[in-house]
């Protein structure tokens, strides 16, 4: 059975690669352009891995990270925070609100990619 | 009357002496006859009694007349010549006393005339050094006054109590900058001698400051200061560093009754003489010697703009890096999908491309906005400090002339161009293309010109003749500049770059001349005035920017004016006022305030307040002709409702002079409820102290009183003018005042009221 993933970011130009990447990789795909939606898809679709863009509209990633993390349903979630923020004290904050991985923009794709599927290893 | 009576005892004495041993033998031989032999005797004697007594009256008068004689030589010549001693040790030391009388007496006289002479060539000699000694100080005053204002940074000394005591032209130009309202008028209001920090800077934070230094001083920092930064109630920000003034060699014992306690200021009663900077200190503190803190130096540096700036490169790099990442993130996993899906469709190819596209033009655009927007901040890396264009023109053209002996001329030069620059680097910039156009195109002449367009300032070298080309100058502008024997690492290009600046030829065929063009950037927004008008205008003395003696100054209780303190240790505000009339119940207003401050017994010069005020109402031609203000001067000036509160500001704690000052005070007071302001110092009238001193006067106008007391008139009729000339008087008066014995404030006010009474009742 192959892997669920949501894809949360509000530019399509990020969310047509990283869509296209997923889907090419064999998996299944879901897309939120908002944190809202993030966290009503998420409950539906239960995804095995998140990729999780910071700065959103309504909810900020670290936000929604933080409410991903209060479901017991996803508790077994992976989850990558992908974010333009740099800075390491952004970074410290992701990965204390429950981030498994802090990628900062810009990444490479292949790495990317292998990173996902270690996490789901 | 003593040597008289003297004189008269002994005549008495020299009498009996010479009459008294014949009786008593007459006596004795008397009662030792017989009957027969007494009536002989008597017989014998009597007849020749009157020649007997002739003869003894006659050697008593030679004997008085002898005494006398010694007398008046010995008794009276000394006494007289105590007196001229006397004389010649008091009021007149150049007296001598006349060798006159018996040797005896002449010899004295000759000695104490040798001692006199000894007394003055000891006096003239410490006179001498005493006069040297303080030459030396003076000199050294100066130097330091002329360092302290040459400094780029602000400079402030105060005692513990916050009082001002020293200050250099640059924070007063830093604070008056700060000042919030129209204090433009009044010459840096807010910093003066003998005012206080506390009006500028936070007092709290000063005090943490000292607790700092005094900390460190006690666990023997070498470098014992403290630095803070803060904002003013303006919204700048100050970066200050403070240094302890120490007494040295005032060695504290522990055990004393009144341990040294700075913050409170108490136990620094005689600090002045022997205060010095801390600097090399540290030693003495390591020898376990207390050092007593009798006040401090801040260095001020407002860092508002360099703040500004940092903070505006911050945000450009920020929005250059983090503002990117996203969009290139975009494009990189384009990209990247792009290349790993070669089956990929058609239509998701030319999505993804789009993506690409879209992404890679936003970046662009994004890009140019930043650095157009930043543009300032991004190019002044360079130590570039801002200066009058004019000035570095006019060293590059001394240079020239030295240098390379080219005959340099001045054309076009506007004279209030700031630019932001490199100032060594431009003249040798400067330098270098002249030597250049001098070796290899033979020019007799170079022009200098500076011109201005939007935010960039135009250098121009201009000379007639031959034409060069643009080669040429690429050429020269990737040389070495290099002069004579004196060569640079740097080439043109690399000082115009520096700069963030161009440099162009380009020929004035209608002219027929050719001009090598630098432009560089100007200074934009320039805080600090070309020329500091009152400086200037008292630039033969010495700046009256310190005060030490008030090292010693101690704030009286409470911030109210001490009545009891001596008229010599107070602080005046001098001032008068130009009106439209003379009857401020009839709607006459004032026109003029100048005032000026008096600490220390010293007329400040600098310390003025200067401002003319529109009254909203016509003026008076034949006021006209008095003050010389015209409609045209007061159109425009602040009013009366912003000038008297900070008039009010100047005047604080500090008692007010006026010439007649019942009428410029009627003026102010009609104003104070309308303002908001009151004027409740005491106040001294050069009028009335005038008839105090000298009541036998006819006339106590101002030019009489400083006719009679030696001060020469100048500007007379202008506010601040006359107050220049009431502050002098007033200052004389103070010494001739006390020699009446009036030396307090109260003193003075009291005997001020008598007069004013006194001359009431006429």
């Amino acid at each position: 059975m192959s892997h669920r993933i949501l894809i949360v970011d509000d530019e399509p130009n990020i969310v047509i690669s990283l869509e296209y990447l997923m889907k090419k990789e064999g998996f299944q795909v879901a897309v939120a352009t908002d944190g809202e939606t993030a966290l009503q898809l998420a409950a539906e679709f239960i995804p095995d891995l998140v990729l999780l863009d910071v700065m959103m509209p309504k909810k900020s990633g670290f936000e929604v990270c933080q409410a991903l993390r209060a479901v017991p349903a996803l508790m077994a979630t992976k989850i990558i925070m992908l974010t333009a923020k740099g800075r390491e004290t952004e970074v410290t904050k992701g990965l204390a609100l429950g981030a498994d991985v802090y990628i900062t923009k810009p990444f490479s794709t292949k790495d990317l990619v292998l990173q996902i599927k270690s996490l789901l290893a | 009357m003593k040597a008289r009576f003297r004189f008269i005892l002994a005549a008495s004495v020299l009498g009996l002496l010479m009459t008294g041993p014949f009786a008593l033998i007459g006596l004795l031989l008397f009662a030792d006859a017989k009957d027969a032999e007494r009536a002989a005797f008597a017989q014998f004697l009597l007849p020749r009694l009157p020649v007997g007594g002739v003869i003894t009256l006659l050697a008593l008068v030679a004997g008085v007349l002898l005494l006398r004689g010694l007398f008046q030589q010995y008794v009276r010549g000394l006494s007289r010549m105590a007196e001229t001693l006397r004389l010649m040790l008091g009021a007149n030391r150049n007296f001598r006393v006349a060798p006159e009388g018996p040797s005896e007496v002449r010899e004295l006289a000759r000695a104490a005339n040798d001692l006199a002479q000894q007394r003055d060539e000891l006096l003239n000699d410490v006179e001498a050094q005493i006069r040297t000694a303080k030459a030396t100080v003076e000199e050294e005053k100066n130097r330091l006054a002329a360092l302290m204002s040459e400094l780029a940074l602000g400079v402030v000394v105060c005692n513990l109590d916050g009082r001002i005591l020293l200050y250099n032209s640059r924070a007063r130009l830093q604070f008056k900058a700060l000042a919030q309202g129209p204090t433009s008028m009044s010459g840096g209001a807010l910093i003066g001698l003998g005012r206080s920090i506390f009006s500028i800077l936070e007092r709290g934070q000063i005090t943490h400051s000292l607790e700092n230094i005094q900390q460190r001083l006690r666990r023997g920092s070498a470098e014992p200061t403290a630095n803070f930064i803060t904002s003013t109630r303006g919204g700048q920000l100050l970066r200050c560093q403070m240094a302890p003034v120490l007494r040295t060699g005032a060695i504290l014992a522990k055990s004393e009754d009144n341990p040294p306690d700075p913050l409170s200021g108490k136990g620094g009663d005689e600090a002045g003489s022997q205060a010095v900077p801390a600097q090399g200190v540290s030693a003495a503190t390591m020898l376990g010697a207390e050092l007593q803190v009798t006040g401090y130096v801040l260095t001020i540096e407002n860092i508002t703009r360099n703040f500004e700036r940092e903070a505006e490169r911050d945000q450009a790099l920020q929005s250059l890096t983090d503002g990117n990442r996203a969009a290139l993130a975009n494009i990189r996993a384009a990209v990247e999908t792009l290349i790993g899906s070669p089956e990929m469709e058609v239509d998701y190819r030319e999505r993804f491309t789009g993506v690409i596209a879209e992404e890679a033009s936003a970046m662009s655009q994004r890009l140019e906005t930043t650095m157009s927007r930043f543009a300032d901040s991004l190019k002044t890396r360079w130590p570039l400090e801002d200066v009058l264009a004019i000035d570095i023109v006019a060293v590059a053209a001394r240079r020239i002339q030295d240098r390379l002996n080219l005959p340099i001329k001045n054309e076009d030069q506007d004279a209030t161009l700031w630019m932001r620059v490199d100032s060594f680097a431009l003249i040798q910039a400067i330098t270098f293309l002249a030597s250049r156009l001098q070796d290899d195109y033979a020019i007799r002449e170079l022009r200098l010109r500076l011109a201005a367009e939007g935010t960039m300032v135009f250098v121009d070298l201009i000379w007639s003749g031959t034409p060069v080309s643009s080669e040429t100058l690429y050429a020269w502008e990737l040389e070495p500049m290099n002069v004579g024997a004196e060569t640079s690492p740097l080439t043109l290009r690399d000082v115009v770059d520096r700069h963030g600046g161009e440099i162009w030829y380009q020929r004035d065929k209608a002219a027929h001349n050719a001009f090598f063009r630098i432009v560089l950037p100007a200074a934009v927004t320039h805080d600090v005035p070309a020329t500091d008008q009152t400086q200037h205008l008292h630039s033969a003395s010495r700046p009256e920017y310190y005060d030490f003696d008030l090292f010693a100054a101690r704030d009286a209780e409470g911030s109210g004016i001490d009545l009891d303190r001596r008229l010599t240790d107070l602080a005046y505000s001098v001032f008068d006022t130009e009106t439209t009339g003379l009857q401020p119940s009839n709607g006459d207003e004032i026109i003029q305030l100048g005032a000026v401050r008096i600490v220390n017994n010293r007329l400040l010069r600098q310390e003025i307040f200067d401002q003319l005020v529109d009254p909203m109402i016509p003026l008076n031609p034949e006021a006209i002709q008095i003050h010389g203000i015209t409609e045209a001067m007061v159109n425009g000036q602040p009013r009366l409702d912003v000038v008297l509160p900070a008039f009010h500001e100047f005047c604080a704690e500090t008692v007010l002079v006026a010439h007649n000052a019942s009428f410029d005070m009627r003026f102010l007071q009609l104003k104070e409820d309308g303002l908001g302001v009151r004027f409740t110092q005491p106040v001294l009238d050069t009028l009335l102290l005038s008839a105090v001193i000298h009541p036998n006067q006819e006339s106590h106008r101002l030019e009489s009183i400083a006719e009679r007391l030696g001060i020469n008139v100048i500007g007379r009729h202008t506010a601040l003018g006359d107050a220049y000339v009431t502050g002098e008087v007033f200052l004389k008066m103070i010494p001739l005042l006390a020699d009446m014995g009036i030396l307090t404030l109260r003193q003075a006010l009291d005997a001020a009221q008598k007069t004013w009474f006194a001359r009431v009742k006429y």
